[in-house]
């Protein structure tokens, strides 16, 4: 096993494009798992740690370009107000020891279903900034799941950010697990609204092959919103149209049974999640519109 | 390859570390180090919690050559780096409640001792390293705090009430002598 040390971006992006097979290495969560187990034994492990570029964000107008190695620490702290999902998210991973080390960036490259950030990724709307010694291309966070723990990057490719959208209302996080720290989640679901575009967003964790948005129950929620004049009188939802919109989440699972949960329960807690989440940020929305209109 | 970092202060050096070795390996196997206990290596228990440039993070989950050059303390130099924070309190020869020998303890140590939160210690290292940070952030943490910032650490012999009684212990001392 080779140990390379790359000192700046470029650098990183030069070793990558030498030796394809290295294993990019940042907070060790997963990679130094499965190397202390001996599950794997990359001929080349690449380390990123050197490369300050990585631990940086920038909130912009419209997005935060997330650095890949920021570690979930520094967005619970720093970027709850932008990002209220996925600092939500960051908050069930592990323990503070491992959300010093780990990051969005790490989740991503692992793509495991069950990885935390990816249903506020998709609830926020982000996409990964992939880049290459050919350079740099934007992936929508949606196609970056291609399979368990596989994800669109190129053998040459490194993570060098994530463009997660600013929020424009509330966002939602929740997560089934045996405790309230160190847990893989059973399944997960993250929830966006969006007033300004009158949308709402959705991501589903660990209850499919790959991270994914609800699209049949957002479609319907839209439409619903929509026609019943939601979003302008800020009404209360009506019960059988958030139970439909649970049910609909539900249905876009296709998940499994593992030592973790079954299949049956995934989806049923799916549903529950979705309800939730959609009713505590619609009563934010809700809160948010009244203080709004009596100033 | 070679790694060289400062531990507890001090420059070390380690020769012929495996290019994935762990920080834990490096500490205990080659630096003389055990006090970092080697549990689940795979950040689940904690017991092997130090810190990397100030940083709490398990030393299983750092490679070795992450730590070139950087700074780690492991709970071997929590009442060295004590003794620094606070020059003038003194860790070394005080003596516990029950008149133990508690010579060069820091005080979360010390409350460890006393408040009887420490069973069979395996889990003691981690969540000594664990509770001092915590500490060193939050002088008066909430018990949603302390069992918030122990999380990490897990003690087989489920001896928490007593791990938490420490951490308050160690608190409210801090707080008498301000």
């Amino acid at each position: 096993m080779d140990f390379l040390r790359p000192g700046t971006w470029e650098e990183a992006l030069a070793a990558k494009a030498e030796h394809p097979s290295a294993v990019p290495l940042a907070g060790g969560t997963d990679v130094m798992v499965e190397i202390n187990f001996d599950h794997r034994r990359p001929e080349y492990l690449l380390d990123l740690n050197r490369i300050g570029d990585l631990y940086e964000w920038e909130v912009g107008e419209r997005d935060v370009r997330l650095g890949a190695s920021v570690p979930y620490t520094r967005i619970m702290e720093n970027l709850r107000g932008p990002l209220p999902g996925l600092a939500l998210a960051a908050h069930t991973v592990g323990s503070p020891q491992i959300r010093n080390r780990g990051s969005v960036g790490g989740n991503l490259g692992a793509a495991s279903p069950a990885g935390d950030s990816h249903p506020a990724l998709l609830a926020a709307g982000a996409e990964v900034e992939a880049e290459s010694v050919r350079g740099t291309r934007l992936i929508p966070v949606e196609r970056f799941y291609t399979g368990v723990k596989r994800n669109a990057l190129e053998p040459d490719e490194l993570i060098r950010a994530v463009r997660v959208r600013k929020a424009d209302g509330p966002q939602q996080f929740a997560k089934v697990g045996t405790r309230n720290a160190m847990v893989i989640a059973v399944c997960a679901f993250g929830l966006a609204l969006h007033p300004r575009a009158r949308a709402v967003r959705t991501g589903i964790g660990s209850a499919a092959p790959t991270p994914l948005r609800a699209r049949a129950a957002e479609e319907f929620l839209d439409a619903a919103l929509a026609e019943g004049g939601f979003w302008d009188s800020g009404r209360d939802l009506p019960p059988s149209l958030v139970r439909q919109f649970g049910e609909l989440a539900a249905g876009s699972c296709n998940p499994i049974d593992d030592v973790r949960g079954s299949a049956r329960y995934r989806r049923h807690a799916v549903g529950v999640m979705a309800r939730r989440t959609l009713g505590w940020a619609w009563d934010a929305y809700r809160g948010s519109e009244r203080t709004t209109r009596c100033a | 390859m070679r790694v060289n970092c400062t531990v507890n202060g001090r420059p070390r050096e380690a020769d012929d570390v495996w290019e994935g070795e762990s920080l834990l390996y490096v500490l205990r196997e080659r630096l003389g180090l055990p006090g970092s206990k080697n549990a689940c290596e795979q950040g689940e228990c904690g017991s092997c919690t130090v810190r990397l440039d100030g940083e709490l993070v398990c030393a299983c989950l750092v490679a070795a050559g992450q730590a070139e050059g950087r700074e780690v303390v492991t709970v071997e130099g929590l009442a060295e780096l004590a003794a620094q924070r606070a020059p003038d309190a003194g860790a070394a020869g005080d003596q516990g409640r029950d008149g133990a020998q508690t010579a060069g303890l820091s005080p979360v140590q010390r409350a460890f001792v006393d408040a009887g939160a420490v069973q069979c210690g395996f889990c003691t290292p981690g969540l000594l390293v664990a509770a001092d940070d915590l500490l060193a952030r939050v002088p008066d943490p909430s018990d949603a705090d302390i069992r918030e910032a122990l999380s990490g650490n897990l003690c087989r012999c489920t001896g928490y009430e007593k791990i938490l009684d420490a951490v308050r212990l160690a608190a409210a001392r801090a707080g008498e002598t301000v």
